[in-house]
């Protein structure tokens, strides 16, 4: 065992070794020392004090009744923001005139024969058939509206992404100022966007698609620096000693060098701009994200599931064939690859066109078919069956009863029942025994402007909720990610289920939950696992099976046997592995609760749907706040001074 | 350093070009999605209730197949829909429960929304139990013994409270003030949408539980699951002036239909049919219903009440 454990611990060092942990504590103590009593002595202990916070509600709805007043007169709005929005309606309706022009027939045609050239023939028939079962579903013209929507939205971020991406990648100091903040923008609930650019462009579909942009520009813009930091010198050098000039250099050699990175920020901006596009249904973005919206407000899982159905369909499509894409590069292109590609555009072009001469544009109205009735009889059943008083193991109401009244009113109150100075601390020593001093300070500094909004209490029943998910998410996600990485025939079972699940619409897993728990803290926090275990599965999977495999053949030869194989040599090895799944599982995880306030979550997800819903915008803009300090904060705790690979992943 | 400065400026200028220098009015901005292949196009703004649905799904239907419109919905909250209405966004809101300070910043001031008349259906909103609970102890029905009942009430969410259940952040209530002006031992807790507040309801309902709810008159889910109503202390003109310090009862409201000031100048045929929209609280319930509960699509719903009610829309159309 020496001979395997010795290398091991030099590979891996573990971060919580004895010496600079407890120098790091010892440090830490000692700011306490000196700090705590003179806070306590000044403010007191307790919940935050009222001296240290500041009203924003007066300036914020001040801000927001001149916004209001001056829309269609003050030159900013006329001269920018018009033209902006223009320009956003303009783009959107060309792009989804052209696809009603092209008819179901001919979307359908483009779209499997692009998927043909850049990804094969079976991701063509797949693509297809996906695009068939939108119409099929009787979701023909939303889709094409949610396409067009994203297209734009797609194209947006891209262009933003990949020059914001060029800045970083070709000058270091742009480089160190943009990190920290795509850093932050990768781990903030969609919903704290949501609200600003309401303020400012009012609800419909530019806002939608602005704040997709916001959402979905990030990946692209840190993967093009990546791509572009990462090539290879030699390669470099030998460009530059040919004598080309920096643009030459840039051109022929640094982005055709990135290429795989940029594919791949392509494929994260859709995923990204997808699911937003969805979520921006609260604010007007129409298409199937509306629909599922409209269904869930008259309790139609079926209905919600018909709209959320090509949505997955959509997403698993796109992931898909640019992933394959991707992955195709660098391959040597077929030679006739000019002529398939002719022939690819004729045919399109022959299938539009019959399909406009056969008067066929619209998707044919008998081709629908009705799942919703199946669907919420089942539902039905489910609720009439599993919601209470089943013998033994008892209801799921029962269990969501029990499990707030046992699990997080008691996080809930001992959270809040810390005094504050106590919250600091606890955040700044697990923030500085996982990271360094400075995430430590970012961590420390985020809580404290919680407390300063005026937010600490909502803020810390979200944490509870957050906690408690994330217990739960993890304790399953590591057994299920476990047994996926010892298994083959089950991660093969497990891996179409996980992309359908990391896909949907985090709307369509609120109202099962509600029929199953009903409403509260435990439905949103049941969504939230729903919602984080796939990626913490995978990740968890990922990480145990590229575990080095002489460590694993020298350990069998050792005469380990198999749980002691993954005790004391996979789990240690996968360590980083798991480290960024607690981190991912707790992103994800907060997003849905904050999602959660529909459905009862109550605290800061509450506030932002209040704010959006009345137009109290400094009610939610101080809660979209607070959740984009908490969601910073919760990051810095769990992230190892290694960075992240993506959100969602 | 210079050509950066160039490209700039050329960037700058083709956008301007693009764009066109003049100023963009975005306050004018239809929907993307509307009037596409040269249809005349409707906007209807649609709220989260079923009621408002069901206002919706008519006007549709008939605007659709009677008068040759093209019609989109768009689903938004009820305050975000008056400022998509002054914008142009939306055509029209066929059912407003009363928000006195847009109608006074829109209406009166601004003018770019235009009164659209009663909707003819009268809306209130109140506390509520289930009937089934309310024949059993008459007493509950006055809010002065909720105190006595607040134990029954109880659910994990309110603590060691009785359960005050409110629905949507959207919809107008005082609750919060009013449990803690009348002094009451509740907790208002809020389902956070009224489809998770239905679902919540029908469950007690079938387990006869008792419960107090937040809930509004016409509503279809009265035909589902029978409740009365608890009497709060009576409503007087200003009563709820100020909302820190509301101590009485929701005030009944003729609900009213608005439409954008331009779309009723220049709406056509589209617009005096909305203006002549009416119909009453049985009409609208029976179509709820259709929708809510036999889970037809708005449409289907639309057209069985329309084939049955040819006198009622006749007089609606212009």
């Amino acid at each position: 065992m020496a001979t395997l454990t010795a290398p091991t611990r030099k590979a891996f060092p573990p971060g919580l070794s004895a010496s600079p942990a407890v120098r790091k504590l010892a440090a830490l103590a000692l700011i306490a020392a000196v700090l705590v009593p003179l806070a306590v002595t000044r403010w007191g202990g307790g919940t935050w004090p009222a001296a240290l916070t500041v009203d924003l509600s007066e300036p914020l709805g001040r801000a927001s009744d001149w916004i209001i007043d001056n829309r269609d007169s003050h030159p900013l709005f006329l001269y920018f923001f018009g033209h902006v929005s223009n320009a956003v309606v303009v783009a959107v309706r060309a792009v989804y005139l052209a696809l009603l022009a092209v008819g179901w027939a001919g979307v359908t045609a483009v779209a499997g024969l692009v998927a043909w050239r850049v990804a094969g023939l079976r991701l063509a028939l797949g693509t297809a058939a996906a695009f068939l079962a939108c119409g099929l579903l009787g979701m023909w013209v939303p889709t094409m509206q949610t396409l067009a929507l994203m297209a734009v939205a797609v194209a947006a971020s891209v262009v933003v992404g990949a020059l914001l991406g060029l800045a970083a990648g070709l000058s270091d100091r742009t480089d160190r100022a943009l990190r920290p903040v795509l850093d932050t923008m990768q781990v903030l609930p969609a919903f704290a966007y949501l609200l600003p650019v309401v303020l400012v462009f009012g609800i419909g579909v530019p806002a939608a698609v602005l704040a997709t942009v916001v959402y979905a520009a990030p990946p692209m813009a840190r993967l093009t620096a990546l791509g572009l930091r990462g090539a290879d010198k030699e390669v470099l050098e030998a460009v530059e000693s040919l004598g080309a000039t920096a643009r030459q250099r840039l051109l022929t050699a640094r982005l055709p060098l990135a290429r795989k990175e940029l594919l791949l920020g392509l494929n994260q901006t859709i995923m990204m701009a997808l699911s937003m596009a969805v979520i921006a249904s609260v604010i007007g973005a129409g298409g199937l994200g509306d629909r599922v919206y409209q269904a869930l407000a008259s309790v139609d899982v079926g209905a919600a599931l018909a709209a959320g159905i090509p949505i997955v369909l959509l997403a698993v499509v796109l992931d898909r064939v640019t992933g394959a894409a991707g992955a195709r590069l660098g391959q040597e292109p077929a030679p006739n690859a000019r002529a398939l590609w002719a022939y690819a555009l004729v045919a399109t072009a022959a299938v539009a066109v019959a399909g406009r001469f056969a008067g066929r544009l619209e998707w044919p109205d008998g081709w629908v078919l009705g799942i919703a009735e199946p669907v919420n009889r089942a539902v039905d059943w489910m609720t009439a069956h599993l919601y209470s008083g089943v013998p033994v193991v008892g209801g799921t109401a029962d269990w969501a009863g029990r499990f707030t009244t046992w699990v997080l009113d008691p996080l809930r109150d001992g959270l809040q029942w810390l005094p504050w100075w106590s919250v600091l601390l606890a955040v700044a020593a697990l923030a500085w025994l996982i990271g360094t001093w400075r995430t430590a300070l970012t961590a420390v500094l985020a809580m404290a402007a919680i407390g300063v909004l005026g937010v600490w209490k909502p803020s810390l029943d979200t944490l509870s909720q957050v906690l408690a998910a994330v217990a739960v998410t993890l304790v399953a996600g590591f057994a299920t990610g476990i047994a996926a990485a010892r298994s083959d025939r089950f991660e093969r079972l497990l891996r179409p289920v996980l992309d359908v699940f990391q896909t949907m619409p985090q709307f369509v897993y609120l109202i099962p939950v509600v029929a199953l728990f009903g409403v509260g803290r435990a439905p949103a926090v049941a969504a939230a696992v729903v919602y984080a275990l796939p990626a913490v599965v995978r990740i968890t999977a990922q990480g145990l099976r590229q575990v080095d495999a002489a460590a694993l053949e020298s350990a069998r030869s050792l005469g380990a046997t198999s749980g002691q194989q993954l005790r004391q040599v996979q789990l240690p090895l996968a360590r980083p592995a798991l480290l960024l799944a607690v981190n991912q599982g707790v992103v994800l995880v907060l997003a849905v609760v904050i999602i959660g306030g529909l459905v009862g979550g109550g605290a800061l997800g509450y506030d932002v749907v209040f704010g959006l819903a009345q137009g109290d915008l400094a009610t939610g803009l101080v809660a979209g706040a607070a959740i984009v300090c908490l969601g910073l904060m919760l990051d810095r705790v769990t992230q190892p001074t290694g960075r992240r690979t993506k959100k969602g992943a | 350093m210079r050509r950066r400065t160039t490209m700039v400026v050329t960037g700058v200028s083709a956008l301007a070009l693009l764009t066109g220098c003049g100023a963009a009015d975005m306050t004018q901005q239809a929907s993307p999605f509307a009037n596409a292949r040269g249809a005349k196009t409707v906007t209807l703004s649609v709220q989260s209730w079923v009621g408002a649905q069901a206002n919706v799904a008519v006007a549709q239907y008939l605007l659709e197949h009677e008068l040759g419109y093209r019609v989109d919905t768009v689903q938004v909250d009820e305050v975000p829909a008056w400022d998509a209405l002054s914008q142009g966004r939306v055509d029209a809101i066929l059912e407003d429960w009363g928000h006195p300070e847009q109608e006074q910043r829109y209406v009166e001031d601004k003018k770019t929304i235009a009164r659209g008349g009663d909707l003819g259906v009268t809306g209130h909103i109140g506390w509520f139990v289930p009937t089934y609970f309310a024949k059993e102890h008459p007493d509950v029905t006055d809010w002065k013994n909720l105190d006595k009942y607040a134990e029954r009430f109880r659910t994990p969410e309110s603590g060691g409270k009785g359960q005050l259940m409110d629905g949507s952040p959207s919809y107008v209530t005082n609750d919060k003030a009013l449990v803690k002006n009348l002094k009451l031992d509740y907790r208002v807790v809020f389902a956070g949408s009224e489809a998770a507040q239905i679902t919540q309801i029908k469950q007690f309902a079938k387990e006869k539980k008792p419960f107090l709810t937040y809930w509004y008159t016409p509503q279809w889910l009265f035909e589902k699951v029978p409740m009365t109503e608890v009497k709060l202390p009576p409503y007087e003109e200003g009563c709820d002036a100020d909302p820190e310090k509301v101590a009485c009862a929701y005030p009944v409201t003729p609900l009213q239909k608005y439409l954008n000031a331009d779309f009723a100048k220049d709406g056509g045929k589209a617009a005096r049919f909305l203006e002549n929209f009416r119909w009453t609280t049985e009409d609208q319930n029976e179509v709820s219903l259709m929708i809510a509960e036999q889970k037809l699509r708005p449409e289907e719903a639309a057209k069985k009440w329309v084939d049955s009610h040819e006198s009622v829309w006749r007089a609606w159309l212009p």
